[in-house]
């Protein structure tokens, strides 16, 4: 139990994936104009980390590992990453049409996000049970989301402000970036 | 990730139009339009803002940039060659599936090669050598350049695109190791070192914090000479 909180605190703030690992930044600086759509891409990205999480590491620790054809992975990951992409989006069109229309583009996105090939290939060369696997994934996902929220939280105020012209856009997006950055770095010494 | 790949696409039209590179192909000169291009009109880095994760992930060494860029070279190399020959016999409703296998299949022997030939440099990139394979640039340009295109022409773009995406990690490397460390190594030997910040070094700078300020920086002084558009 311990040690699964231990994978997940470590997840969300001190190894947080966008601010720590740099990964998942194109989606991270393209869908933190707004509250709301930084809000569902995260739950999004969350739903299919998990889903992703779970299947690889069953075929991971079932499959690969027995046969010995570990070097497969990647291959392997994204094929199962870019068909459960595509189912998700079938339900979710088939299931909630208001919650599809509001991710839009941003579901088949989710497929070339690194963060999702990145914690299939953590939970193997970590060696994570199939548990520690979803709860690692969990972690992510939260902290995707927290990151992303407090982005988008400042982007909307930061489009009023009067910042110098070769400044607006990315730019001063990427500075924000980097005092959030600095913030999370305290959390260093937690665990 | 992909908003900048549809960006890419959008550039397309500029700088390639399908009619010039009918033209231009029994000339020769093609060729080289194409590997300029890569390099600086359509820099994927500065110019496309494209695959930034490696950008900042791995600068923070000049070694892990020079290694990197390698790797990705090779693998933007082989995927358009090998997209390019197959792109009449791929059926257009699979082919972002069949792109995908074909890079991921050479990540993996980017992986099992620097694994067996340079086991420090891949300790040193670790993830970010497999996550070459959801690297946008990567599919980026099999999807706008190779399935469209002849494979001389998409040597050209790989390799073009390529030494522009390696000098624009190189750059950026430079400045974090430098500021962040005092001296430059490459591959363990010391090329220089800069007196009194060796022995303070701002270590900010190769922290994850630093990274975010020198491309942002960066890409501020890029829009201010003009070279990059502004919003």
């Amino acid at each position: 139990m311990n040690n699964l909180l231990t994978i997940f605190v470590s997840m969300v703030i001190i190894n947080n994936m966008v601010l720590a690992k740099f990964l998942g930044l194109c989606s991270f600086f393209g869908i933190s104009k707004k509250l709301s759509n930084a809000f569902s891409m995260g739950i999004a990205m969350t739903l299919v980390m998990l889903l992703a999480s779970v299947s690889t590491s069953v075929i991971y620790n079932y499959i690969l590992v027995p046969y010995k054809v570990e070097f497969m992975k990647i291959v392997i990951y994204i094929l199962i990453i870019a068909s459960l992409v595509q189912i998700t989006e079938i339900i979710i069109r088939r299931t909630n049409i208001n919650l599809y229309n509001a991710l839009g583009i941003y579901l088949p996105l989710i497929t070339v996000n690194c963060i999702v090939l990145a914690i299939a290939l953590i939970n193997s060369t970590e060696n994570y049970t199939v548990l520690e696997s979803i709860v690692n994934a969990l972690g992510a996902g939260v902290g995707y989301t927290l990151v992303i929220i407090m982005m988008s939280g400042i982007r909307e105020k930061l489009d009023l402000a009067d910042s110098p012209k070769s400044m607006r856009g990315l730019p001063v997006a990427f500075l924000v970036a980097a005092l959030l950055a600095l913030a999370f770095v305290g959390f260093n010494g937690i665990i | 990730m992909n908003d900048n790949k549809d960006r890419s696409d959008y550039k397309q039209p500029q700088s390639c139009h399908p009619q010039d590179v009918k033209e231009n192909k029994k000339s020769g000169s093609g060729f080289w339009k194409e590997l300029v291009r890569g390099i600086i009109i359509s820099n994927p880095v500065f110019i496309l803002i494209l695959g930034l994760c490696p950008v900042l992930a791995i600068t923070n060494s000049i070694s892990n940039a020079f290694g990197m860029g390698a790797g990705v070279i090779f693998v933007l190399l082989c995927s358009n060659v090998l997209i390019s020959s197959i792109r009449k016999a791929t059926p257009s409703m699979v082919r972002i599936p069949v792109f995908i296998v074909v890079i991921a299949t050479f990540v993996t022997i980017l992986n099992l090669v620097f694994e067996a030939y340079l086991p420090p440099l891949y300790e040193s990139l670790g993830i970010y050598l497999a996550l070459v394979v959801v690297n946008c640039i990567i599919l980026g340009r099999a999807e706008a350049f190779a399935s469209k295109n002849p494979v001389l022409l998409s040597i050209a773009d790989a390799i073009g695109t390529g030494i522009g995406f390696t000098i624009s990690i190189i750059i950026i490397s430079f400045i974090r190791e430098t500021m962040g460390t005092g001296k430059m190594e490459l591959f363990g030997r010391q090329l220089f070192s800069v007196p009194g910040l060796s022995a303070h070094p701002l270590i900010f700078f190769i922290s994850p914090p630093g990274a975010f300020l020198v491309i942002g920086i960066m890409m501020a002084l890029l829009r201010l000479v003009g070279v990059m558009k502004n919003e």
